[in-house]
This record gives C-alpha cells, sequence and structure tokens, in this order.
C-alpha cells in the first residue's frame, strides 16, 4: 500500500457538505444473547421456538418473594467475551437495578451492570476495506434480556395500529452481554464491518451463534458529525435497536447528511432518540433527551458482588480459542497467502478449520486457496451451507486440488469434476475415471485431432506459414475445443508445431 | 386442657412426645382460641383452620413417620411470606387475591418439620409500619389494651401470641419489626444476622435489611424456632451458611459478660416506666455476675433518616413489580397500559406504601442519588462501624426495645414521623445487619416493656444465653386480658373486614387513597 492509497481511503470518510468536509463519530452498543443452558438469574432452560410462556418460574415472571441467583456459566461466557476484546477484568463487579416500567419487564427492573461493570478499557481490532481499524472498548457486562411483546390484532406487527399485545416470558431473563464501545467507528461502512467481525469473534468463542434472524444480536448505533480532522465531539443521537447489518449502514449513512444539512443551515443536532424506516430510507424522531428516562441505577440488594478470582480469569484466557486477526496474521504468514485472501479464508472459524484440514493432506497452501475460496465458497453459498457441511470433504477438495497440481486434470475439467464432486457425492478420482475427465497428453490420441483441426482451416494454415506465428493460439484453441479443455497444452503445442512446420 | 396463655412451644412439644395431647386437640386449642378473641384483635388476615385441623389429624395418625422436634406444633406466618396454595396478600388490597406458586424457603423448612399452619397474620402493608394500623384489611389490637396498637409490622403475630391465638409465630423485621411488637405486647421476638435465615419467599420490603425471625413465649423457643429455619438456601444468593448451630440456650448466670448501654439510645424520648423497667434489668444482668458499661455508638442520630433513605429507596424497586400485568389486582377498564399502571397501582396501594415509593423514588433520581442514597449508605457503613468498636470492648449491647409502651390506635397515624421515631432503638442493628433480641422486662401502666440485647454478627447463641438467663431473673409471668374491648370496638370502624380473599376477583379494592 503506498500513501496515496491512504489519502483515497481518507477520502471515503469524508462527507462533503455545502460549506466544507465533515466526519461521522460512530459509536455502538451490541447486546449478544449467550447460549446458555439456563436464564441469568434461574434455572429456566434459555429455548428457541417452544410455545409461549413454557420456560417460566416464580423468578423470571417476578412473583413476589422470588430471589434471582448469578448463573455461573452465563459469568464465564462473558468473561470469554471480554478477554477476547483485550478487556481488564477487575476483581469484583456489581449488579445494579435499572428501573423502568414496561409488561416485558416482569420486576420493573433489568437487573444490569453500571459503575462497576464485568470488564473494562478493552479494544477490537477489524478489517474495513483494505484497512485495519482499532476501536477501543469502553465495557463489556452481564444483564438479562426482557420477555418478548408481540402486538396482535395489527398488519404490521408493529405496537402502532395494533389492537393488543402478548408476552412471552420464554426470554425473559436470558442472560445478555453488553459490550460499550468508544465513539471510535469512523464510518457507516465502518460500523457494518465491525459489528460482522464481532459477530465472528463471538461465534468462535463458543459463548452465542449469534443467530440474526433470532436476534441474538442487536444494536445500538450513536452518531455525530464534525468538522474533518477535527477532534472534538458533536451531539449524536441514538438509532436503537437494530439487527441487520445492512439497515444499520443504510440508517447511518441517512443519518450522516441530515446532521450536516442542519449544522450548515446553522442549526443544533437534538440529542434524541431516532427510529429508522427501510421502507423509506429514513430516520424519524422516537423520544427527545428531555423525554429520556430515568432509570434510578441502585446496587442490586438481592445479589452480593461478584469476586472475579484472577486465577479463574487466566484459566479461561488460556481456554480462548485462536481469535480470527491473530488467525489471519498466520495464515498469510504460514501459508504465503495474501493478506485479503487470508482475511477470505481465515476471518470466519468454520472455513478456517475447513481450508487447514484441506492443507493437511499434503496439499499446496496456495492452490487449496484459491479452490476454497473460489468454488468451495461459491457452492457453500449457493446451497446455504455452513463451512465444514455438505458432500465436500477436505479430504475429498484436497484429492481434487492433488490432480490439478499432478496435471491429472486440467483446470477447467477440475470444476466439472467438482460440480460432479457434489450431484454424486463420489470421491474426485473416481468422476475423472467414469466421465473420462482426465488429461491428454498421449501424442498417439491428440495427432488425429491436431491433424483434423489443420486440414479443416487451410487460410489459417496459409496465415501461419506466411509469417504470423500467433495464430498458433488460434489452433491450441480449436484443440482444446475438440477435447473439452481436457488436452495438455504443452503436447498440443509441440504436434501442433510439427504439424504447421512440417 | 390446654393453657394457650401460657403454654410454650417446649412444654407443647412434650405434651405430644406424653401423648397427653394430640396435635390435633393441641390445634384445635388455638383454633378455638382464635374463635373466641379473633374479632376483638384481627391478629389473623386468614386463617387456615380447616388445613390446621386436617394437617394436625394426619401428623396423629402418621406419628411415625412424621416424627422430629416440630412437628405437630401449630404456629402463626406473617403474611409477607409466600405459602403455596395460601393466599399471601402482605395486607396489601393489591394482593387481595394472590395465590403463591411456591412457598417461602423458612416457612418450608417448617412444613417438611410437619409444623401444622394456622394462618396468615396480619402487619402494616408490605410490613411498611410500626402499629399493624396501615394493613389494608384491619387494625390489630394490643391484647393488653384493645384500645392501643400491637406495634409492627408484625403486630399480627405478636397480638397472636400475646393473646393465645397462636403457640409461636414467624415474623419478619427490616427496622425493628419483629422486636418492637414482641415488645408492646409482652413476647419474645428475634432478628437474626442479615443472611442466616433465607429471604426466598419472604415478599421484598427492603431487601438489604429484611430477614425473617421468631416470636415465642420464651427464649428456648426462640432458640427452637430458630434453629429450624436458618440455613443457606441456594435461592438467596445473600444467605450463607451459619458458622455454628443454633444451640438451646441453659445459661442462668451471666458471670464475666461485659454488656454496654449506649448514651445515645437513653438520649431522649425513653418514656419514665420504659426507663425504669429498663434500669431494673440492667440491676439484675450485675446480680448475675454480668457487667454494665456505659459505651457510645456516635453516629446513632444518623441511623434513623438514614435508613428512611435506604429503605424506601430498595422498596420503590421491590413494589414496582405490583403492575396489574401478571397477577394481583388490576384496575379495569384502563384505555392504555400506563392508565393501567397508575390506576393499578393508586388503588391497590395504601398511603403508607405510597408515601415510601415516593421518597424512595426521588432518592433515587437522577441528581439526588449521591446526596440521599449515597449519603445513606455512607452512614450506613459508620453505624456499623459503630458496633464493630463497640464490640471490641463489650460482649453485648443492651437498650429499651422501644422507646414506649403500646400507644393508642390512631395517636400517631396522623403524624408519620412520630410513627417513624417508634424504630429508634431497634433500626441501627438492621442497617449493621446483626442479631437482636427482644424480651419482656416487666410492665409500664400496665402493658409491657420490652429490653432488647445486640450482639456480633453471628452470635446468636451469645444473645440467646444472656436473653435465657435474665428472662428467667425478671420471672416475667403476667398474661393479658384483652380488656379495653369496649373502647376498641368503638373506633374500630370497619376493621372487621378482615378476610380480603372470599370474592376477591369481584371486589376492587376501593377507599385505600390516603
Amino acid at each position: 500500500m503506498t500513501g496515496g492509497d491512504a489519502a483515497v481511503r481518507g477520502a471515503d470518510r469524508i462527507v462533503r457538505g455545502m460549506r466544507g468536509d465533515w466526519e461521522a463519530v460512530i459509536g455502538l452498543e451490541v447486546h449478544v444473547e449467550l447460549d446458555t443452558a439456563t436464564k441469568m438469574f434461574c434455572s429456566c432452560a434459555v429455548t428457541k421456538g417452544d410455545p409461549p410462556n413454557t420456560h417460566t418460574c416464580p423468578v423470571c415472571l417476578a412473583h413476589p418473594g422470588a430471589l434471582p441467583v448469578v448463573n455461573q456459566r452465563a459469568v464465564e461466557y462473558a468473561t470469554r467475551i471480554a478477554l477476547a476484546l483485550d478487556c481488564t477484568v477487575p476483581p469484583r463487579n456489581v449488579f445494579h437495578r435499572k428501573n423502568y416500567f414496561y409488561p416485558d419487564l416482569p420486576k420493573a427492573y433489568q437487573i444490569s451492570q453500571y459503575d462497576e461493570p464485568l470488564a473494562v478499557d478493552g479494544c477490537f481490532d477489524y478489517w474495513s476495506g483494505d484497512e485495519k481499524l482499532r476501536c477501543r472498548i469502553d465495557r463489556v457486562h452481564m444483564e438479562e434480556d426482557a420477555a418478548k411483546l408481540i402486538h396482535a390484532g395489527g398488519e404490521t406487527g408493529r405496537i402502532t395500529g395494533s389492537e393488543y399485545s402478548l408476552v412471552d416470558f420464554n426470554r425473559g431473563g436470558t442472560p445478555l452481554v453488553e459490550i460499550v464501545t468508544e465513539p471510535d467507528i469512523p464510518s457507516p461502512a465502518a460500523a457494518r464491518d465491525f459489528l460482522q467481525q464481532l459477530r465472528e469473534l463471538v461465534i468462535e468463542l463458543g459463548v452465542s451463534e449469534c443467530n440474526m434472524e433470532e436476534g441474538q444480536v442487536r444494536w445500538d448505533a450513536n452518531i455525530s458529525v464534525r468538522p474533518a480532522g477535527s477532534s472534538t465531539l458533536g451531539t449524536r443521537t441514538e438509532l436503537k435497536n437494530m439487527n441487520s447489518f445492512r439497515f444499520l449502514q443504510q440508517a447511518l449513512e441517512s443519518e450522516l447528511p441530515r446532521q450536516v444539512g442542519i449544522l450548515e443551515a446553522g442549526g443544533t443536532v437534538e440529542q434524541e432518540t431516532l427510529h429508522f424506516d427501510p421502507e423509506t430510507g429514513t430516520t424519524t424522531p422516537l423520544r427527545s433527551k428531555e423525554e429520556a428516562h430515568d432509570y434510578r441505577y441502585f446496587p442490586e440488594p438481592d445479589l452480593v458482588p461478584l469476586a472475579m478470582d484472577p486465577a479463574w480469569v487466566e484459566e479461561v484466557r488460556a481456554s480462548l480459542p485462536e481469535l480470527p486477526l491473530a488467525r489471519v496474521a498466520r495464515f498469510a504468514e504460514q501459508y504465503g497467502l495474501s493478506r485479503a485472501d487470508a482475511r477470505v479464508i481465515a476471518g470466519p472459524g468454520a472455513l478456517a478449520r475447513f481450508y487447514e484440514a484441506v492443507v493437511a493432506q499434503g496439499v499446496d497452501p496456495k492452490l487449496a486457496a484459491n479452490w476454497t475460496m473460489g468454488e468451495y465458497l461459491a457452492h457453500l453459498n449457493a446451497a446455504g451451507l455452513e463451512p465444514g457441511h455438505g458432500h465436500v470433504t477436505p479430504e475429498r477438495l484436497a484429492a481434487l486440488v492433488r490432480l490439478v497440481a499432478d496435471g491429472v486434470v486440467s483446470t477447467s475439467a477440475a470444476k466439472d469434476v467438482f460440480t460432479k464432486m457434489i450431484e454424486e457425492r463420489a470421491e474426485p478420482a473416481a468422476i475423472v475415471a467414469k466421465h473420462g475427465l482426465g488429461r491428454i497428453s498421449d501424442s498417439a490420441a491428440l495427432g488425429p485431432v491436431v491433424a483434423e483441426v489443420v486440414a479443416a482451416n487451410p487460410s489459417q494454415v496459409e496465415q501461419y506459414r506466411g509469417g504470423k506465428r500467433q495464430v498458433l493460439g488460434f489452433f491450441v484453441g480449436q484443440v482444446m475445443k475438440a477435447t473439452g479443455g481436457r488436452a495438455d497444452p504443452a503436447v498440443v503445442n509441440e504436434l501442433l508445431q510439427k504439424a504447421l512446420d512440417g | 386442657m390446654v393453657d394457650t396463655m401460657r403454654l410454650t412451644a417446649r412444654e407443647a412439644k412434650k405434651l405430644l412426645v406424653d401423648g397427653e395431647v394430640s396435635s390435633a386437640e393441641l390445634t384445635k386449642a388455638y383454633l378455638d382460641r382464635i374463635a373466641t378473641v379473633e374479632d376483638r384483635v384481627h391478629a389473623y388476615i386468614l386463617v387456615t383452620a380447616d388445613n390446621a385441623a386436617k394437617y394436625s389429624t394426619k401428623v396423629d395418625r402418621e406419628m411415625q413417620a412424621m416424627r422430629g422436634p416440630l412437628a405437630g406444633l401449630p404456629i402463626a406466618v406473617k403474611d409477607n411470606m409466600v405459602t403455596e396454595g395460601v393466599t399471601t396478600t402482605c395486607a396489601s388490597r393489591i394482593l387481595h387475591n394472590y395465590m403463591p406458586v411456591y412457598t417461602a424457603t423458612a416457612v418450608r423448612r417448617l412444613w417438611d418439620d410437619h409444623v401444622v399452619m394456622l394462618g396468615k397474620t396480619n402487619l402494616d402493608e408490605f410490613a411498611m409500619g410500626s402499629s399493624t394500623e396501615n394493613s389494608g384489611f384491619a387494625v390489630t389490637r394490643n391484647p393488653w389494651d384493645l384500645g392501643t396498637v400491637p406495634g409492627g409490622s408484625s403486630g399480627g403475630s405478636a397480638a397472636a401470641v400475646a393473646a393465645g391465638e397462636a403457640l409461636w409465630a414467624l415474623g419478619s423485621d427490616t427496622g425493628g419489626s419483629i422486636r418492637q411488637p414482641a415488645a408492646l405486647c409482652g413476647v419474645v421476638g428475634m432478628k437474626p444476622t442479615y443472611g442466616l435465615v433465607s429471604r426466598y419467599g419472604l415478599v421484598a420490603f427492603a431487601s438489604s435489611l429484611d430477614q425473617i425471625g421468631p416470636l415465642t413465649r420464651s427464649v428456648h423457643d426462640c432458640a427452637l424456632l430458630l434453629r429450624h429455619i436458618v440455613g443457606k438456601d441456594p435461592r438467596d444468593a445473600t444467605s450463607v451458611v451459619a458458622p455454628a448451630p443454633i444451640e438451646l440456650p441453659s445459661a442462668e448466670r451471666l458471670d464475666g459478660l461485659r454488656v454496654g448501654i449506649p448514651r445515645e439510645y437513653l438520649a431522649a424520648g425513653i418514656e419514665p416506666g420504659v426507663r425504669a423497667r429498663f434500669e431494673e434489668a440492667v440491676a439484675l444482668i450485675e446480680e448475675l455476675g454480668g457487667r454494665c458499661v456505659e459505651v457510645s455508638l456516635p453516629h446513632t442520630e444518623y441511623a434513623l433518616p438514614a435508613y428512611y433513605i435506604i429503605a424506601p429507596a430498595e422498596a420503590s424497586a421491590n413494589l414496582a413489580r405490583f403492575d396489574g400485568v401478571r397477577y394481583g389486582y388490576r384496575a379495569a377498564d384502563a384505555d392504555d397500559v400506563v392508565t393501567m399502571y397508575e390506576r393499578t397501582r393508586g388503588e391497590g396501594f395504601g398511603p403508607e406504601v405510597k408515601r415510601r415509593i415516593m421518597i424512595g423514588t426521588y432518592a433515587l433520581s437522577a441528581g439526588y442519588y449521591e446526596a440521599y442514597y449515597g449519603r445513606a449508605q455512607r452512614v450506613r457503613t459508620l453505624v456499623r462501624r459503630d458496633f464493630t468498636d463497640v464490640f471490641g470492648e463489650v460482649d453485648l449491647v443492651a437498650s429499651p426495645t422501644s422507646p414506649t409502651v403500646a400507644f393508642p390506635v390512631g395517636a400517631r397515624a396522623a403524624d408519620p414521623l412520630a410513627m417513624y421515631v417508634s424504630d429508634v432503638c431497634t433500626i441501627p442493628a438492621n442497617l449493621a445487619g446483626l442479631p437482636a433480641l427482644s424480651i419482656p422486662c416487666g410492665l409500664s401502666d400496665g402493658l409491657p416493656v420490652g429490653f432488647q440485647f445486640v450482639g456480633p454478627a453471628f452470635s446468636e447463641n451469645r444473645v440467646l444465653d444472656a436473653a435465657h438467663a435474665l428472662e428467667a431473673a425478671i420471672g416475667f409471668t403476667a398474661t393479658p386480658s384483652l380488656g379495653g374491648a369496649e373502647a376498641a370496638l368503638s373506633q374500630s370502624g370497619g376493621a372487621e373486614a378482615a378476610s380480603p380473599t372470599g370474592d376477591a376477583a369481584s371486589a376492587p379494592p376501593e377507599g385505600t387513597a390516603s
């Protein structure tokens, strides 16, 4: 990369106003539902798709007298996230009550954390375009999810226009981790990249499947603008409770010019919470700062402060898997891959594991990378499969790569073999044999084809013999066409030259 | 056959073991007594007579299988401990029809010991009060003078034991709610060390202060009941493993015991009659070989205001769940959810509960938190440190339990501050989480006076032993006459509508707003 590239990259982030250049300042609060067996403060099962209100108890229904007890596994999972984000885990953390009335919150307070969270002061490095960015992490804390409201009797499923609302308490009390970033994210595209790569990290940690459809990952984004190059912070607006990467980027991209427009017209941005409507692509105010809740946080007296044994924290740290960013660096180094290729393969853990299983068969890592990123990834996307699933096993892909490397099949024939591996669920060698897809290097077999091609194209023969040697390529192409791409180009060249020169 | 006015649990157990009385007969004696005097005392919100009769018969029949130190003994339970299948109201209209789906751990332990539950006793709504006048259903009367209050908030449990309507009872104590009514009704009451008894199923008033404890006719019974309800509960994160089992007290002398009398407790506001009985008890301690010295708990004067920030703050959150959505009273015909919340809570809560929710909400509000809640927590730390310092010099601290004897019904109802001062001697032990016990130490103008011991954390055995020796020396044997009934009846108004459970669903609370 050259200095010029940096300038170009920087230019992507500039928002051009009527009176000058502006830049975005974006921070995120990300909520992740943990895949623990039981809820955060009771022993009800955490489930998906079960009939409503079948996993409830006095604790998660907030019956009189019921008390919370902390789920130790949830603490462990949250600690894994905190350590993977390079946070400091203080020797103790404290749960607080966050008070507000809503039918999805049966205690009328959420047990969350406030001024003594599980972890603080971390950072997360992520790729945006060709650039590695760092976002500081303010805090990671634990809390419980609210129940699910179903607004019925309306057309949209939203509360506006509905006739009544139903509450499903199955989700109520599910362990949540909240990750709060510093306002370090420089563009809507970077926000999207951050979230996608954070999601990959959390999946890698084995603490949440981060299923988007089920809302296992949700986030609030806050955004402000400032004159390009300035280090001040402007008044921010907040986009609440989003769970689509695309809508996030769209919402931020629509909010940026709105704020710039206000400021350039001499106005001030109101601190408010906005709702993004994907239909219109615009944001509308939900509530202003004056209407903001006073949550009246205070320490949860039903729980004692959690003491975090440093030895235990170190055990958790030692148990962390290799994280995506480190793996990208290792793949580039160890397998000689370009940075871009390494990011594609080593980012998602499942694909990285598949690739390493292919390489473990002793095939050329670069060739294996090309096949993994090319045919294999296309196949996964087309079939909607996760890496490692389906009929293309690492062993079979490695066998195919070896056939190509050894010259047994041509690259183009190998693509046929790959397609048939999926259709026929068979070994590549068997497919090559069955369909006669092997490379033809035998002069005796290719001789007649060459002769046929020469005989069929007298004018090109004349051109060639008249000194236009480039026409050789035409003949090679004709032979390849006649052999279905299976002819060995070196042998064909040799035979053609003999036939034409002779 | 059974003198319910005098019988102790220890004696009752002996009668059962000796076969002189069956559990059914014992239980019936209390149910008969309830039938005779309850319309004057109003100790109970709900008498579970049928269940008690049936269960006691079962205990008699299955005596081999249902053995144990408490098997077959009847008990009354304050109606802020949830009991599966038996309505639990907290004396609040907002829970007038609430049927619990589980049982509080402390009660469950007694049920597992085959104790017979007589019913659920009255209290100040959600345990907020010192007179049991704040009940949403009835005003409990003091059996010593039916024109006076029994104290509170466990006034129903204390009055039931004093009036012979219960052999013993469970209460809860947040700022004196066991000890003060025990003092005013002439019975023994103990608040254990915070964490010793599980709070699971105790409807929370102020979570960091609430403790369940016994109200009994003797210190021995107090220890006996306590030892069966203590213990770490996996469902209560604040419960602890007791460092030592609760022993049945046997001390007759107090040789070498150092007792500190905090000068701040006696500084002002102690009635002369209360002071006289207290000083007589102090003299008895010396006669028994103990040494009484004056000590100082310098932050005492700040304890009461700190308590009246911390307890309402916690209560404001604890009582937020009563919103009409899932159980309890719900206001009818509200157009939207916020209106439903407001009307449900406006109609369901009584004035004292509303007052404390508002105080607590205010104290936690943005901009006020540090000045109120933050400062109150620092005072709490200082109060705790006062005790730590004093317990470096003395073994126990002693004081009157209440500055006054029972006061007339209505005397303080209009003046919340006068009511709050009732707890000035009891609140510090809650703030510091310490064990404290009240025993009767005589009468003043015919009304009982309470003597309080406070000990270091987990010193229950020391407190019980000292109280046991002193109890014997005091020799308090007087019993209430249930006099003053005519005066009481003429004042009691609509208090007879005791049972909230009958036509609960169809009866929206009315006239509960102040």
